[in-house]
């Protein structure tokens, strides 16, 4: 019998979204090897999100409250889930790939002694393994790999896992750890980048833009096409290096990995780093006035055009 | 202070891949180089060593014996001396494995602070400097822009979903480097010919004796298979094609 435990992901007392794929793959993982999903939940005064995460198929779900998980901390984080995961008999501790559960869940591993999966797309039971799947060299290979070790540890790429469906809630259970603030790092400030658009990786649609765009106002083009379609703006590495758009916008290995239905790529060349963050999109439209750029080559639709003539075009025709 | 930079050998992610017919890696595709962001993190040591706040910087390999060119290259850059654990299998050694060897090298070394690429290229774990950090007890900044130190401190600015945030860690420290860190400079040719007679060890891995089995590391990888291909589409002639492809055919808008 395993358990999967599933470290939820909150941000002021709201379940971000990025937890309820998590909850698919362990839902995937447990149904490969016949157990039972438990999630954990750490924040101060955030139990809604604990009641959030509870109508998703889970088993359990765990809240611990501690003001030392009021602001996000891995050395915080680390030995309470290390602790949760030893009372629970855990086989598997995972959370979704976020900068977040990147940052944490190795730590717990080491602590634990597990072996780690890092950006799982797939897991399933052959002859006896437990094998998981996830991309390397920027995502032009797959590697399958499995664990040795009594307990794994997974971080959980939430593209390639749905959500489960909403059901009936289980009741929270608060618990209590031992393990209390670090001495030797501190939180000091989160500077959250404002935005009333939807999350890059959440979005349906995705605007991207590149640095043939030459400035950030050119971005405010973007935005009022994304404006017009309900987007979210995205960016390549080379336009956040040059002071055009937050580094929260990036897109690519380095950044976020996204998977609309819809993604328009403006004045991006296509990278190989860039193309790891977008290539699961379902319909990928690209404009560049370069007609040899090497993002046609994985695009569904492409116009060769200039960016300026062509995104105020599509903005006032739609 | 001492730093330790951690620095990996791995493969061009630019190579063609070619799979051999019992799904492993066809060797003769392989082209190796410096992790791409570990020359941040050595970028980044050479510079805490020029303002003062370092006095030494060891650049740390697990690879094979090969490696010893990525090791000169970071040597090159401004590095003073190097340690390789020399290994056949570094390829296939998980982060869990890598990482308890390295505590090792810390555990010897003691350092004030050790600085690496936050993930490698060709793997992409994502994971060696955080576990690092677990197995010494030492304070973790990962994903790094900023790294200020300041006596027995140091300020971590680290790239996060939604922004930015900053961390206060008391050293000893691992920091890992995301791209926004600095800007690396190419070795000079000085830098080049000194590097040749910078003092190099090699160590064996058994001698660290660390908790692992090189045989059967705590992840195997099975083998390998390619990601879906997605193929070119079709050039479209105007912005009104396009929209009526979006809504007529893709049925996206
Ligand atoms: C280790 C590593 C990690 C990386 N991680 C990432 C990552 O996560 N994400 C990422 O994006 N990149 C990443 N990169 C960088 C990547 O290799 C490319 O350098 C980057 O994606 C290029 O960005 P770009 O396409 O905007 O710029 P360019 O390659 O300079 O392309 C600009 C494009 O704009 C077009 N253009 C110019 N003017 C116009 C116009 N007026 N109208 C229409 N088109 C125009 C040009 O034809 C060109 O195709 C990484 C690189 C490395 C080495």
């Amino acid at each position: 019998m395993s358990t999967i435990l599933v470290v939820a992901e909150q941000l002021g007392g709201e379940l971000k979204s990025a937890t309820l794929p998590t909850i698919g793959f362990a839902k995937q993982a447990a149904a490969a090897t016949g157990g039972e999903v438990v999630v954990l939940v750490l924040g101060s005064g955030a139990s809604g999100a604990a009641e959030a995460a509870s109508r998703f198929g889970a088993s359990r779900v765990l809240y611990v409250d501690g003001a030392q998980y009021a602001d996000y901390l891995a050395e915080n984080y680390a030995p309470a889930v290390v602790e949760v995961a030893k009372s629970v008999g855990a086989t598997v501790v995972c959370a979704p790939s976020t900068t977040t559960g990147k940052d944490f869940l190795p730590r717990v591993a080491a602590l634990l002694d597990a072996g780690f999966v890092s950006d799982a797309i797939d897991v399933a039971e052959v002859d006896g393994d437990v094998v998981y799947k996830r991309p390397i060299w920027s995502g032009n290979l797959i590697a399958r790999v499995t664990s040795h070790t009594d307990i794994t540890a997974v971080t959980v790429r939430t593209t390639a896992f749905e959500a489960p469906a909403e059901g009936a809630a289980v009741s929270v259970e608060t618990i209590s750890v031992s393990s209390g603030a670090a001495t030797n790092a501190a939180f000091v400030s989160f500077d959250q980048v404002k935005t009333d658009r939807p999350p890059l990786t959440d979005a349906d649609v995705v605007i991207a833009g590149g640095r043939g765009l030459k400035s950030g106002e050119a971005f405010g083009m973007l935005e009022e096409l994304a404006d017009k379609l309900g987007a979210a703006v995205g960016a390549s590495r080379a336009a956040v290096d040059s002071g055009y758009a937050p580094n929260d916008w990036q897109i690519g290995q380095t950044g976020k990995i996204i998977a609309p239905n819809l993604y328009i790529g403006v004045a991006i060349s296509g990278a190989i780093q860039h193309l790891a963050g977008m290539k699961a999109s379902k319909v990928i439209v690209a404009i560049n006035k370069d007609p040899e750029a090497p993002i046609f080559q994985v695009s569904d639709f492409g116009l060769v055009e200039d960016a300026f003539k062509a995104v105020p075009e599509l903005t006032s025709k739609l | 202070m001492k730093i330790l930079a951690m620095v990996k050998r791995v493969v061009d992610p630019e190579v063609k891949v070619k799979l051999t017919g019992d799904a492993q890696l066809d060797p003769s595709i392989l082209d190796y180089k410096l992790n791409y962001f570990d020359e941040y993190s050595v970028e980044e040591a050479v510079r805490l060593k020029e303002s003062g706040a370092a006095s030494e910087i060891v650049v740390v390999c697990i690879g094979s014996g090969d490696a010893q060119k990525e090791i000169r290259t970071a040597l090159a850059m401004g590095a003073d001396r190097g340690i390789l654990v020399e290994t056949d299998e570094a390829d296939r050694l998980d982060s869990l494995t890598k990482a308890k060897l390295l505590a090792k090298v810390v555990e010897r070394e003691e350092p004030g602070m050790v600085l690496m690429g936050k993930l490698a290229v060709d793997s992409e774990s994502n994971a060696v400097g955080q576990m690092l950090a677990a197995l010494t007890g030492f304070a973790q900044g990962t994903f790094a822009f900023k790294c200020e130190v300041d006596g027995d401190t140091v300020t971590v600015g680290r790239e996060v979903d939604g922004g930015t945030s900053d961390v206060k860690l008391t050293l000893p420290a691992v920091v890992t480097a995301d791209l926004r860190l600095n800007e690396p400079r190419y070795a000079s040719l000085p830098g080049i010919m000194k590097a040749k007679k910078k003092p190099l060890e090699v160590i064996d891995p058994d001698d660290l004796d660390a908790d692992i089995d090189l045989d059967e590391p705590a992840i195997e990888i099975l083998g390998y298979e390619l990601p879906p291909q997605r193929e070119a589409g079709e050039i479209v002639d105007s912005v009104d094609a396009l929209i009526d492809r979006l809504k007529n055919k893709a049925k996206v808008l």
